[in-house]
């Protein structure tokens, strides 16, 4: 029974993850769109703030881990 | 080229030494059901996660009364997973099992030597047939029999066994070894994360020269060979385009300093350009390594104790060229209204270890994420062929499987590349943060 609580916590840190992973990518997207000659700015920023998000759902999953 | 080279050697003396006493086997498998309580055999599908299908052939002797060391059981994908991603005491190429050297430290003194004296087979599982001063060899890894009383000096190992226990009210897998007729219990090497992954202190400590200790060693020779032939050529052909090696690097290396160090770090970018260097070869390299198909899948940036090594490192490196303005801002916060210090401070104090923390994470979950993925793809062989029962499934998912890995192994490839670069930018941001000078 402890796994599937588990399982559901971790879910719900993926679901926050992908939904803040999803807008920094679309937003880039659009960003790129605007202003192609900043291609590289915007991709390196992109990549470092869908790393901290990342960092977050991480957090998350560890403590899903710890408490189970 | 020297500093460079420094580095990499500290970084392998302190992995070494960490990732010695740090055994991924050790985590609690809470995360899946097991049905049966009594769950015995166990089964590996090879020791390279890149599809070598031998597993579904059991090699456990001696027949089953309850308790007895059983023949193998279903195919249990996640233990698979477990066994692939954690270190071992030899190295495994294919079915080949290559010994490793061996420095065990109990009570009862050291025990030196190399694993082959627990007499694997060659090809095979790892599983060792003689015992040694109470330590066996399972699946590569050496364990011990927990019991004390147990004599010292060479023991013959009929086979070992698995079961689910509860210990401490937490599900954990123990494994039994065989000796004749009786059974005893096996307990890992020691970890000292004081069982918050699974493991804890046990009976003796393993300083062995590891499947993950050699993996670094190769991965590092190879870059101080590359790196080395690449100085040269920058010394013969001075003045003129680079060519091959030497070009394939400077695109790197102009790449980190044109958009990691430069832009982050400013006018001082040079003082830190060696260790985000190290830092992205080190592990872009390892991550590369753990890919090759067939060459053992070593798991090294996949392991706690290595990502937390170099996680210290940007933390260390981080806080000690830290300049009085990012102190002050971290511990005083100027010109922010008393009822919010009480909060922001506490925050940033946090966030002060939360940075590293994340950083040994985001490494650790992504390349065992990758090489997880690619067991449990080539366990669908097992799983559909129902351990062999089934030749119509097996051979359904050994096209879909082998597809789907393929697919996967493309992504790890790019996965290797972006968590090298992030582990390098975020290094360079902390950095940067860190040694900001003040504009106001």
């Amino acid at each position: 029974m402890g796994g599937s609580i588990v399982a559901i916590g971790m879910g719900l840190a993926v679901i926050g993850a992908g939904l803040g992973i999803g807008w920094i990518g679309a937003k880039a997207m659009e960003s790129i769109a605007r202003q192609p000659e900043a291609v590289g700015d915007i991709r390196s920023n992109m990549i470092l703030m869908a790393a901290f998000i990342e960092g977050a759902a991480l957090i998350a999953i560890l403590l899903a881990f710890l408490v189970a | 080229m020297i500093r460079l080279a420094a580095i990499f050697s500290f970084m392998i003396c302190v992995a070494f030494t960490m990732s010695a006493q740090h055994n991924h086997d050790g985590h609690d498998h809470s995360g899946h059901d097991h049905s049966s309580h009594d769950h015995s055999g166990h089964d590996h599908s090879g020791h390279d996660h890149s599809g070598n299908a031998h597993g579904a052939k059991g090699h456990a002797t001696g027949h089953g009364d309850h308790g007895g060391c059983g023949h193998h059981g279903e195919f249990d994908v996640a233990e698979t997973a477990m066994h692939h991603i954690s270190d071992a005491n030899v190295y495994s190429i294919g079915p080949l099992q290559i010994p490793l050297p061996i420095m065990l430290k109990s009570d009862d003194g050291w025990e030196l030597g190399m694993s082959s004296k627990f007499h694997p087979d060659l090809l095979g599982h790892g599983d060792g047939h003689l015992g040694h001063n109470r330590y066996v060899l399972h699946g590569g890894i050496v364990k011990r029999i927990a019991d004390s009383s147990f004599p010292m000096g060479e023991f013959k190992v009929s086979g070992f066994k698995h079961a689910e226990e509860m210990v401490d009210g937490k599900e954990k897998d123990v494994v039994y070894v065989c000796t004749g007729d009786a059974m005893h219990k096996l307990e890992q090497k020691s970890t000292f994360d004081g069982g918050l992954f699974g493991g804890g202190m046990s009976s003796y400590k393993d300083f062995s020269l590891t499947k993950n200790v050699t993996s670094m060693l190769l991965v590092c020779l190879f870059l101080f060979w590359i790196f080395r032939r690449a100085a040269k050529a920058y010394k013969k052909q001075d003045g003129e385009a680079p060519k091959g090696l030497q070009g394939m690097l400077e695109t790197f290396v102009v790449f980190i300093r044109d958009e990691v160090a430069i832009p982050f770090l400013g006018p001082k970018w040079e003082k830190y350009f060696t260790f985000l260097l190290s830092v992205f070869f080190f592990i872009l390299g390892l991550n590369l390594y753990g890919q090759i198909p067939f060459f053992g899948g070593s798991n090294v940036t996949g392991n706690l104790a290595v990502t937390m090594v170099l996680a210290l490192l940007t933390f260390l490196i981080t806080n000690f060229s830290g300049n009085a303005h990012y102190w002050k801002h971290l511990l005083v916060a100027p010109g922010v209204p008393f009822i919010v210090k009480l909060i922001i401070i506490p925050v940033e104090l946090m966030g002060l270890f939360i940075k590293p923390l994340t950083l040994m994470l985001r490494l650790f979950a992504n390349i065992t994420a990758g090489h997880i993925v690619m067991v449990v793809f080539i366990g669908f062989i097992f799983i559909f062929g129902k351990s062999g029962e089934s030749i119509v499934g097996a051979s359904g998912a050994a096209v879909g499987s082998t597809l789907l890995t393929m697919f996967m192994m493309a992504i790890e490839l790019i996965v290797a590349l972006v968590q090298a670069f992030v582990f390098t930018i975020l290094t360079a941001s902390y950095i940067g943060a860190a040694t900001e000078e003040a504009h106001h």
